[in-house]
């Protein structure tokens, strides 16, 4: 199976639980923004942007490239497929697990609706 | 996003380093999945599906807060690996809270039932002691190769079938 990389993990899930940064990695993938765009669009200080873009890069899931006086930020090549799969992984053993569970009770139905037919 | 992924049916969401959250709908009441949770006999049937590779050999379980249980999964009796541990709380068709004592990193487990026009809602809550608890956990068991599963097919078809 995949081995995962327990520090990037780390680092991606950590980047991953602020709410603002979540925002941000959905802005970008309609479409490369500046540094400053997205402080706008985020309505927050220039100095705060820079420290979210960073805890990104350094993740992975950013990149940026400076032209001129603008920092374009766009998404970072190695996405989210890392944790993707983590998340799959767990997604597949527990849905396949309630799958067999929606199977013993929808048999228990069956056994109600036959026991009440028969009583009643 | 990345943290959390759902087929429709089932959501997994890793809520936090330590902690993974799976929601999920089904299409009874909470007494028939609360019931499908605390008997021995039915809990047996669903909590190891082909997937996980490897039956289960026995399932000892006393529902209640303070009660035990003990679950040995294996091919047969000399290769059987067991899970037990404690139900801390355990409040009828609305919540069990149990422990995983079978290793350091083991979580707590917290599963709630909630009825919504006839349907029930689980969610179920791992909170681990650390980080590496969660990122290792299951770490291996998607990878074994299924066999011997054809018993857990025929025991829900009788199941379907006998009643």
């Amino acid at each position: 199976m995949v081995q995962y990389s327990t520090a990037r993990l780390d680092a991606s899930f950590a980047a991953l639980s602020d709410a603002t940064r979540r925002g941000v990695l959905e802005q970008l993938e309609s479409g490369d923004a500046s540094v400053t765009e997205l402080a706008e669009t985020f309505r927050m200080t220039l100095t705060g942007m820079k420290k979210h873009i960073g805890v990104l890069e350094q993740a992975g899931l950013v990149t940026t490239e400076k032209v001129g006086r603008v920092r374009t930020c766009r998404l970072g090549l190695r996405g989210l497929g890392e944790e993707a799969a983590w998340i799959d992984a767990r997604r597949k053993i527990w849905s396949a697990r309630f799958d067999a569970l929606d199977d013993v009770v929808e048999a228990l139905i069956r056994k109600e609706n036959i026991d009440g037919s028969e009583n009643g | 996003m990345g943290l959390r992924m759902g087929d429709g049916r089932t959501s997994v969401e890793r809520t936090s380093e330590r902690e993974l959250v799976v929601k999920r709908m089904f299409d009874a009441p909470v007494r028939l999945v609360f019931d499908a949770w605390t008997k021995p006999e039915l809990f047996k049937l669903w909590w190891a599906p082909k997937s996980h590779g490897v039956p289960i050999i026995s399932c000892e379980m006393d529902v209640r807060t303070g009660g035990g249980y003990r679950i040995a999964f294996g091919h047969d009796a000399s290769s059987a690996m067991a899970f037990f541990g404690k139900y801390l709380e355990v409040s009828p068709l609305a919540r069990i809270v149990w422990t995983n004592d079978e290793g350091d990193e083991g979580a707590v487990t917290t599963v709630t039932f909630e009825e919504i026009d006839g349907r029930t809602l689980l969610v179920l809550q791992e909170l681990y002691p650390s980080k590496e608890g969660l990122d290792e956990a299951f770490v291996g068991m998607e990878d074994v190769m299924p066999e011997q599963f054809d018993q857990l097919d025929e025991l829900l078809i009788s199941l379907g079938a006998g009643v």
